[in-house]
């Protein structure tokens, strides 16, 4: 079942297509990745589908619902989180704080200023669960600048995680972690992720990251789609070997 | 020991703590915007004005002795003024909100000036002591020879207040709503994608802000007696700013300690120089160049290290 889906979306930067007229879709319940070049146009494709950016033409639908021009507020209570290619979290707030800000946010609650968010315990509970899971548990009462990278990666992702919508996009969620945490991090994300129902779209470059943990990859050239399939079918794909990994199949 | 206060220092002091206390709930406010939603807001007189000239005029014109009325009709007005100048104000931020506020707070400066047929201009107007009520009419301070009895009454009145500002304004910071307040004010972009709407919060952060600061107008014009234009006059949002600077902005208990230090500072400075700008305008060089995070937050700061 289709979950979102944009309609000849284009996003020009003068004379750079970095969006050029892009049907995408994603079903329900897939673990997608994203690839391509730098350049390429997938972190452009996350920010029009996020409202980050405004397109110049095309629609994008969640669902049935028109989404094309409705603010980031409206897209998120449609179901539609996102992590950034850069750590984006609450830097002087606990770890705990950051978790908890997303559920407050998710719930309505963020208006309530007569008693202290700690006192809210279901809000709490939920958190501390939730940093479980990501196996960041133990550092709950960090400051979130104080983690590592590798652990900041997964606060972030779990900020997300934690609006439980119905579409997670992250965005290179491995970018500037060595080669071991980058396989923790996928693991953790993969399984928490999949764990939780979540239909999820992962920017990455790494393509064995991409092989390893995705259900479809779709493959963006110069701001359009250079092909899109199953892991498989895109390893042996001639025009992605030559485009996007430099060689011949 | 704030209890026994007046009975141990006397008249003066208990008059130079309760001018602190009064400042003290501007500071609240005022760090509400700066230590919480990361917002400068060179403005601020404009609330301590409204709450004082509203205390004035409706004594003057309402014939209103009734302090609890005051603070009605002040905090009505304080809020009114703050979400009209909230609307223009937290679209912006950085130096286009400071230089916002500090206009938007120059023009009832000039208001107060121009309009002195009621604003009584640069003669001000006079709230005296003698024609003031606490508690509903119970305490009252007929005759000049009341003065000490009305500074002790005012001190206690002053302190319940300052004390219950204080619970609310802690309550509201380790809120949900607080929470959300520092999240825009540590990552903008973040807090839009949970669905924080930015300038609704801060806006919000802009009224609360305005009603502590016009509260703390509304308290500290009996003590002063009289309400001339300096109260929105730019100086007075600058000492607020370093109300919060010398305390330290970045925890709670900063801006109380420095509004209430800062009070004693400028006092005792203009007791012993006729330099005390000069004398004050050195500790803020002193204050930002070697104690940034101000005097509560390098003593915290201390405290952890030789933990």
């Amino acid at each position: 079942m289709t979950l979102l889906r944009t309609q000849a979306l284009k996003k020009h930067f003068g004379d750079t297509r970095a969006v050029d007229g892009v049907d995408f879709v994603v079903n329900e319940g897939e673990f997608l990745s994203l690839v391509g070049t730098n350049g390429a146009g997938k972190t452009t494709l996350v920010n029009l589908i996020s409202a980050f950016l405004l397109p110049d033409s095309g629609k994008i639908f969640i669902g049935d619902r028109d989404i094309t021009h409705a603010p980031v507020h409206q897209r998120i209570r449609a179901g539609i989180a996102r992590s950034f290619q850069l750590v984006n979290l609450f830097d002087d707030l606990s770890v705990l704080d950051n978790v908890a800000l997303s559920i407050f946010a998710r719930e309505g609650k963020t208006r309530r200023f007569l008693a202290p968010a700690e006192r809210d315990a279901a809000v709490t509970q939920e958190a501390s669960g939730l940093l479980e899971q990501f196996g960041i548990g133990a550092k709950a009462q960090a400051t979130a600048r104080d983690l590592a990278q590798g652990e900041r990666k997964l606060l972030d992702v779990a900020v997300a995680y934690a609006l439980r919508p119905k579409l997670l996009f992250l965005d290179e969620p491995t970018s500037g972690v060595s080669t071991r945490d980058k396989a923790q991090i996928m693991d953790t994300v993969s399984s928490v992720v999949r764990g939780g129902g979540i239909t999820a779209v992962v920017i990455e470059h790494d393509m064995d990251v991409v092989f390893k943990y995705s259900d479809r990859v779709v493959v963006m050239h110069e701001g359009r789609f250079l092909a899109d399939g199953p892991p498989e079918e895109i390893r042996r794909n001639s025009d992605v070997a030559k485009y996007l990994l430099g060689t011949d199949v | 020991m704030l209890l026994a206060f007046p009975a141990l220092a006397g008249t003066y002091h208990t008059q130079l703590l309760t001018y602190g206390l009064t400042l003290a709930i501007a500071a609240l406010g005022f760090n509400l915007l700066l230590g919480y939603t990361g917002l400068l807001s060179f403005g601020h007189s404009a609330f301590l004005g409204a709450g004082a000239y509203s205390v004035a005029l409706m004594m003057r014109y309402l014939g209103v002795s009734s302090m609890e009325l005051f603070i009605l009709g002040g905090v009505v007005c304080s809020a009114a003024l703050a979400a009209l100048l909230g609307v223009v104000c937290v679209r912006h931020t950085r130096i286009f909100f400071a230089i916002l506020t500090l206009a938007l707070s120059q023009v009832l400066w000039t208001l107060a000036y121009k309009f002195f047929w009621i604003t009584g201009g640069t003669d001000g107007l006079r709230v005296p002591f003698s024609q003031l009520s606490l508690l509903g009419g119970l305490v009252r301070f007929p005759g000049a020879d009341a003065f000490p009895k009305f500074i002790t009454s005012y001190y206690y009145y002053v302190l319940a207040l300052f004390c219950v500002c204080t619970v609310l304004m802690w309550l509201i910071v380790h809120s949900p709503f607080g929470k959300t307040l520092q999240a825009i004010r540590d990552n903008e972009t973040r807090a839009r994608f949970l669905g924080v709407r930015i300038w609704r919060y801060r806006w919000y952060a802009f009224l609360v802000s305005g009603i502590f600061t016009g509260l703390a107008g509304i308290l500290w014009v009996p003590l002063n007696g009289l309400v001339t234009p300096d109260v929105l006059y730019w100086p007075q949002s600058g000492k607020i700013v370093f109300f919060a600077v010398l305390g330290g902005f970045r925890n709670f208990t900063g801006p109380i300690v420095g509004a209430v230090l800062f009070n004693y500072l400028e006092v005792y400075a203009v007791a012993v120089t006729q330099y005390w700008q000069i004398t004050l305008g050195v500790i803020l060089i002193v204050l930002v160049t070697f104690l940034p995070a101000g005097i509560v937050g390098s003593a915290v700061r201390l405290g952890a290290k030789l933990k």
